[in-house]
C-alpha cells in the first residue's frame, strides 16, 4: 500500500503509471459524479431485495386477515405461551449474564492467575460456534447420556442453559474494556473515606460500568428472544412448557399456517426492535450525560 | 478497591466454576466421546458420502455468499462513508436489521417472498425454484451475514479519509484505478476480517437454512442440518457428535485466523 501511495504522491511522475494516463477528461464529465448516484441505487436495490422485501411480505402476510387476525394469531393460547416462555426466560438469562458477566469481566481484569489467556479466549467461543453445535455440547453433558446424571432435556432449565452459553460473550466484552479504563484512584479514594468493599462497588464502580453493562444485558435479550440453533435439540418443543416462540413459528409453517407464523414472527420483532430502540436511547443518554460532565 | 484474598480467590472460583460447567466441560466432554472411539471412527463417520456431500453444499455456499458479500458489503460502505444523499439514515438501519432478526423469522419471511405461494412464486412457477433449493439457502445465508463485511470496513473508510483518493484523481486516475490502487489496499485487513466473520457464519447458520432447505441427506444438508438430522431423524448420536466436532474444529480455525488478524489491523 504505501509503494502505491508513494508513487501517486510522487512529484516526478513521469515514473508512475498513474501519470501515464491520459490527462484527466473535464471535470464536469468525471465519472465520480455518474457513478456515485448508481453505486447507491445499486446498494438499494440489493438491501431492498434481500432485507426489505421478505420483511414487507411477512408483515403484509400477517395482516392477511386484517388487525383482528394478526391479534388473534398472536393471542392464541399456545402462541402466547410460546412468547411468554421466550420473553421469561430470555429476561432471566440477561440477568444471570448481567451478574456472572461483571463478575467474570471482573476477573479477567482484576485478578491474575495461570491460564488467565486461555480464559479469556474461552468467552469467544460461544460466538464463533454455530448454535446447532452448541445444542450438541451441552445435550452431551446435560442431555440423557449425561455422565453427572444431571437431565436437562425438555425441560426450562435446559432453554437457560443453552441461552446462557450462546449470549455468554455480551456482557463480558462490553464491560471489560470499560473496566481496564476506569479510574482506579477514585475506588481507593473511596476506601480510604471508609467505604467498605461492597459500598465502593455499588456507588463507584457499578455507576461507571452501568451503561455497558445495560447495553450487553440488552444486546443478550435481543439474541435470547431470537435463538432457535441451541435450542432446538435440548428444549424439546413442548407446548406451554418449553416450547419458544422461534419453534412455534416454526410449527405453524410446518403445519402450513403461514398468517400464524407471520403474527408471531412481526411480535418477536417487535420486542427486538424495541429493545434495540430503547438501548439506542438510554445509550445517547448517557453519552450526553458524558459530555456534559466534561 | 483492595479485595481481600478470600474474596478474590471466591469470585475467582464462582468464575472459573462457571465457565467450566457451562463451556470447558460440555467440550472436553464432546471431543472425549467424539475420539474415544478412535481417531479411525471419527474420520469414517465424517467421511459417509451424505457428510462429504454436507461438506461440499455449506462451502459452495461460502463460495457463492463471500464474493456477494464482498462486492456489495463494500459498495454499501462507500455508499455510507463517502456518500452524501438523503436516505442515508435509512440504509444504516436496513444493514444492522439482520442483527436483530431471528433466523427463523428471517427463513419465514423468505418463503413467504420467494415460496410458491409467495410475492415472488411466479419464479417458481416458470422453474426457478428458490425456496427448498439452494438458490433459497444462499439467499438465507447473505441475509444473516450482509452486516459483517458493511461494518468491519467502514470504520476504516472514516479513518482513511479521502485526501489519498483526492490526490490520485488529481494527477489523473480513474475512479477503477483509484479504488483498485489506493482504496482497497487501505481496507484490506477490515475486508479480510469481514470476510473471516462471513465464513465462519455462514458454516454455522442453521435456523434461517433449515426453514428453506428440503433437507435431503446428500443433496440439500448442509454440515449443520446433518448434525441435527443425524441426531433427531438418525439417532445416530456418535455421527452428531462427530459431525459435531468437524465444525467445531473449522470454528476453531476461524477463530484463530480471527485473532491473528484482528493483532495485525491492529499494528497497521
Amino acid at each position: 500500500m504505501t509503494t502505491t501511495t508513494a508513487s501517486v504522491r510522487r512529484d516526478d511522475t513521469s515514473t508512475t503509471e498513474v501519470a501515464s494516463l491520459p490527462p484527466r477528461p473535464d471535470p464536469s464529465r468525471r465519472r465520480p459524479q455518474l457513478g456515485r448516484p448508481l453505486g447507491v441505487g445499486l446498494v438499494g436495490l440489493w438491501l431492498s431485495v434481500l432485507v426489505l422485501l421478505p420483511l414487507a411480505a411477512l408483515t403484509v402476510t400477517s395482516l392477511g386477515d386484517g388487525v383482528g387476525g394478526f391479534w388473534d394469531a398472536v393471542t392464541a393460547p399456545v402462541a402466547l405461551a410460546s412468547l411468554r416462555v421466550t420473553v421469561l426466560v430470555a429476561a432471566l438469562v440477561a440477568v444471570v449474564n448481567a451478574v456472572m458477566g461483571t463478575l467474570i469481566a471482573w476477573v479477567l481484569v482484576r485478578d491474575e492467575f495461570p491460564g488467565k489467556r486461555i480464559v479469556n479466549a474461552l468467552i469467544d467461543l460461544p460466538f464463533a460456534l454455530p448454535t446447532i453445535v452448541a445444542s450438541i455440547v451441552l445435550l452431551s453433558l446435560y442431555g440423557p447420556n449425561s455422565p453427572i446424571h444431571v437431565h436437562l432435556n425438555a425441560t426450562q432449565p435446559g432453554l437457560w442453559v443453552a441461552l446462557a452459553f450462546v449470549t455468554l460473550p455480551f456482557v463480558v466484552r462490553s464491560v471489560q474494556p470499560v473496566l481496564i479504563e476506569a479510574d482506579r484512584e477514585v475506588e481507593e479514594a473511596a476506601a480510604s473515606l471508609g467505604a467498605s468493599n461492597w459500598t465502593t462497588f455499588r456507588r463507584v464502580v457499578l455507576p461507571t460500568l452501568a451503561p455497558a453493562l445495560i447495553s450487553g444485558t440488552g444486546l443478550a435479550f435481543a439474541r435470547a428472544i431470537g435463538e432457535y440453533g441451541s435450542v432446538v435439540l435440548i428444549g424439546g418443543n413442548i407446548p406451554r412448557k418449553t416450547q419458544v416462540a422461534s419453534q412455534y413459528i416454526q410449527q405453524q409453517i410446518e403445519i402450513d399456517r403461514p398468517l400464524n407464523a407471520a403474527a408471531v414472527s412481526v411480535a418477536l420483532l417487535a420486542i427486538a426492535f424495541v429493545t434495540l430502540f430503547v438501548l439506542r436511547v438510554f445509550a445517547g443518554r448517557s453519552q450526553r450525560r458524558e459530555e456534559d460532565a466534561q | 478497591m483492595k479485595t481481600s484474598t478470600g474474596a478474590r480467590l471466591g469470585l475467582r472460583t464462582i468464575a472459573l466454576g462457571y465457565l467450566v460447567l457451562l463451556i470447558a466441560v460440555p467440550i472436553v466432554l464432546i471431543l472425549v466421546r467424539t475420539f474415544g472411539e478412535g481417531i479411525g471412527a471419527f474420520l469414517e463417520s465424517i467421511r459417509t458420502p451424505a457428510a462429504i456431500s454436507a461438506l461440499n453444499l455449506s462451502l459452495l455456499i461460502v463460495a457463492i455468499v463471500v464474493p456477494l458479500n464482498v462486492l456489495f458489503g463494500v459498495a454499501t460502505a462507500l455508499a455510507l462513508v463517502r456518500g452524501r444523499f438523503r436516505g442515508r439514515g435509512v440504509i444504516q438501519a436496513v444493514v444492522d436489521l439482520p442483527f436483530a432478526v431471528s433466523p427463523i423469522v428471517v427463513g419465514v419471511s423468505l418463503i413467504l417472498l420467494w415460496g410458491a405461494d409467495g410475492w415472488f412464486g411466479g419464479l417458481e412457477r416458470l422453474g426457478f425454484k428458490v425456496i427448498f433449493g439452494l438458490p433459497g439457502m444462499v439467499i438465507a445465508t447473505l441475509f444473516v451475514t450482509l452486516p459483517f463485511v458493511v461494518r468491519e470496513v467502514e470504520p476504516v473508510l472514516h479513518e482513511i479519509g479521502t485526501e489519498q483518493e483526492q490526490a490520485a484523481s488529481t494527477l489523473g486516475a480513474s475512479t477503477w484505478q483509484t479504488f483498485w490502487r489506493i482504496t482497497l489496499p487501505a481496507i484490506r485487513w477490515g475486508l479480510t476480517y469481514g470476510v473471516v466473520l462471513t465464513i465462519a457464519r455462514a458454516l454455522g447458520e442453521f435456523g434461517a437454512v433449515i426453514m428453506v432447505s428440503s433437507g435431503f441427506p446428500g443433496v440439500s444438508q448442509t454440515l449443520t442440518l446433518l448434525v441435527h438430522s443425524r441426531y433427531i431423524d438418525d439417532h445416530n448420536t456418535y455421527g452428531a457428535y462427530a459431525a459435531a466436532t468437524l465444525l467445531m474444529g473449522l470454528a476453531v480455525v476461524t477463530l484463530l485466523g480471527m485473532t491473528a488478524l484482528d493483532r495485525k489491523r491492529r499494528t497497521t
